[in-house]
C-alpha cells in the first residue's frame, strides 16, 4: 500500500514536470467556416512533436468554450483516449469562439531551519489557498512566493469574425489581438498584444512555431518580445497551423506573492493567400 | 414635315445617346474538364476589388444551392480570399448574385457599369477577382485588372491552370 501511493505521488510529480518540458495545445480540425451549425472535431495532447499526440493525452479538468456572445459551456463528446484528448464543439451561434484553459495561483519555496528546500504546494498537490498562510511561515528564510498563471486556448469563427471573447478578464498573462486570429494569411503580417493582469507589458518573450517539424530538422521558431505596447508583429513562415508560446515574469505582483509569472499558449492556423 | 423630321431626329439622337451610355462588363469563365476519379462541380465566385484591395461589388457565386438544409453553404469557406473578402457577409443565397454549381464549359456574365452597384465608380485601377475551389479538389484565384474610366473597349484576358481555364474581362465604354 506504502509502495503503491509512494509510486502514485512520483508519477503525478513526474508527469507535472514532464508537462513543462513538453508542449500542451488544443488543435482544431478547421478554424474558419461556413454555413449553419458548422461543427468543429479538436485533439488536444501534451506532446515532444507538435501537433503529433505522442505522449501523454490532455487532462480536460477546466476545459471549456466561450461563445461569441460571452457564454461558457462545455465542449462534447468528450473521449480522453492514452495519447490524445478529442472533443467536439457545435458552432450555433455565428461569430468568434474561444475554446481553451486557465488558472491561475500561489506557489511558494523556502528553506527550513533544518536547510532543506520546503515547496508549497508540495509537489504532485494542487494549491488550496485557504491554506497558503496556515502552511508558508512568512518569516522562512529565502522565501519566494509567486503568483503564476497558465491559459491555453485556441480559436474558430463561423461566418464573420467577432471580437467578443477577446474582452480582457484581466488575470494572468492574456493574448488580446489586434489582428484577428481567424484572419491570418500567410503573406500578411499579424499583431497580437499580450496583457499581464490587465496591462499591456514589454518584454513577453513570444515563440512561434509552425507545424510539421516532424519532417524537418529543425524547429525553425520565430522569436520575439513584445514592445512597450505589449505588442509582436509576426511575418509568418508561410501557412499552416502555428504553435504559440508565450512568457512573462516580473517583481510586481501582490503580496503575498514577491513576483509573478504568465504563461500562455495557443494554435492559430494561417491560410494560404 | 418638319415637325416629323425634328421627332425623328430627336429619337435618332436618344437612341446614339442610350448606346452610348450602355457600358458593361462581361466575364467569360471556362471550366475545365478534368481527369478525376471523383468529381464535384466547383464553387466559383468572382467579385471586384479596387485599387486599395477593397471590395467594390459582389458579382457572383455558385454553390451547391439545393442541398436540403443549407447543407451546400459549408463548402463556401473554401474559396478563402471570397470568403474573408464579403462572402461571409452575404446573406445567402442573394439575388442576382448566387446561383447554382456548373459543370465543365464556358459562361457568360455581364453586368452594368451604369445601374446598380457598378455605377459610378470612381476613376482608378480595378480588378476582377475569380476565385474557385473543388470539394475533394483544388483551389484556383485569379485577378485581371483594369482601369476605369476607359474611352475604348478593353479586353483582359488569363488562364487559370487548375480549376479555372480561360478568363477573359471585357470592359465596354
Amino acid at each position: 500500500m506504502f509502495n503503491a501511493r509512494t509510486l502514485f505521488l512520483s508519477l503525478l510529480t513526474l508527469t507535472a514536470v514532464e508537462a513543462q518540458a513538453h508542449r500542451a495545445w488544443i488543435q482544431p480540425a478547421l478554424t474558419v467556416l461556413s454555413g449553419e451549425k458548422a461543427v468543429v472535431s479538436f485533439d488536444a495532447a501534451v506532446s515532444n512533436t507538435i501537433f503529433i499526440a505522442d505522449h501523454a493525452a490532455l487532462r480536460s479538468n477546466g476545459l471549456n468554450v466561450t461563445a461569441p456572445d460571452g457564454s461558457v459551456r462545455e465542449v462534447e463528446n468528450l473521449h480522453t483516449g492514452k495519447n490524445r484528448t478529442v472533443f467536439d464543439v457545435t458552432l450555433d451561434q455565428q461569430g468568434t469562439y474561444r475554446i481553451g484553459m486557465a488558472s491561475s495561483g500561489l506557489s511558494a519555496r523556502w528553506e527550513t531551519e533544518d536547510g532543506k528546500r520546503a515547496f508549497w504546494p508540495p509537489r504532485g498537490e494542487k494549491a488550496d489557498p485557504a491554506e497558503f498562510s496556515k502552511k508558508v511561515p512568512a518569516d522562512a528564510k529565502n522565501l519566494s512566493v509567486s503568483y503564476n498563471s497558465r491559459r491555453m486556448e485556441t480559436f474558430v469563427t463561423a461566418g464573420v469574425p467577432t471580437d467578443g471573447i477577446f474582452t480582457p478578464s484581466n488575470k494572468g498573462l492574456e493574448m488580446i489581438p489586434v489582428t484577428h486570429p481567424n484572419d491570418l494569411f500567410a503573406g500578411e503580417a499579424a499583431t497580437l498584444r499580450f496583457l499581464m493582469d490587465g496591462e499591456a507589458v514589454e518584454g513577453v518573450e513570444v515563440t512561434l512555431i509552425r507545424e510539421g517539424t516532424r519532417y524537418r530538422n529543425s524547429e525553425d521558431a520565430i522569436e520575439l518580445h513584445t514592445n512597450k505596447q505589449g505588442e509582436v508583429v509576426i511575418n509568418w513562415q508561410g501557412a499552416g497551423r502555428y504553435f504559440v508560446e508565450a512568457s512573462y515574469r516580473d517583481n510586481k505582483a501582490q503580496a503575498p506573492a514577491t513576483q509573478r509569472s504568465g504563461g500562455y499558449t495557443a494554435v492559430l492556423e494561417v491560410l494560404p493567400d | 414635315m418638319t415637325i416629323f423630321r425634328q421627332t425623328a431626329l430627336a429619337a435618332l439622337v436618344v437612341a446614339a445617346a442610350t448606346q452610348a451610355q450602355a457600358a458593361d462588363l462581361t466575364l467569360d469563365i471556362q471550366l475545365p474538364e478534368l481527369a478525376v476519379a471523383e468529381y464535384h462541380k466547383p464553387y466559383v465566385a468572382a467579385w471586384l476589388e479596387n485599387g486599395n484591395n477593397e471590395v467594390v461589388a459582389q458579382l457572383t457565386v455558385w454553390y451547391d444551392v439545393d442541398k436540403r438544409n443549407d447543407a451546400g453553404k459549408k463548402w463556401l469557406k473554401d474559396m478563402r480570399q471570397w470568403w474573408r473578402r464579403g462572402g461571409r457577409s452575404l446573406e445567402l443565397p442573394a439575388d442576382g448574385i448566387s446561383g447554382a454549381t456548373q459543370g465543365p464549359g464556358d459562361y457568360q456574365l455581364t453586368y452594368s457599369l451604369d445601374k446598380g452597384p457598378l455605377a459610378n465608380l470612381p476613376e482608378g485601377d480595378y480588378r476582377v477577382r475569380v476565385e474557385a475551389a473543388r470539394e475533394v479538389g483544388g483551389r484556383e484565384l485569379i485577378n485581371l485588372p483594369f482601369h476605369w474610366p476607359t474611352s475604348e473597349k478593353t479586353i483582359v484576358s488569363e488562364a487559370g491552370s487548375s480549376e479555372l481555364g480561360k478568363l477573359r474581362l471585357t470592359i465596354q465604354p
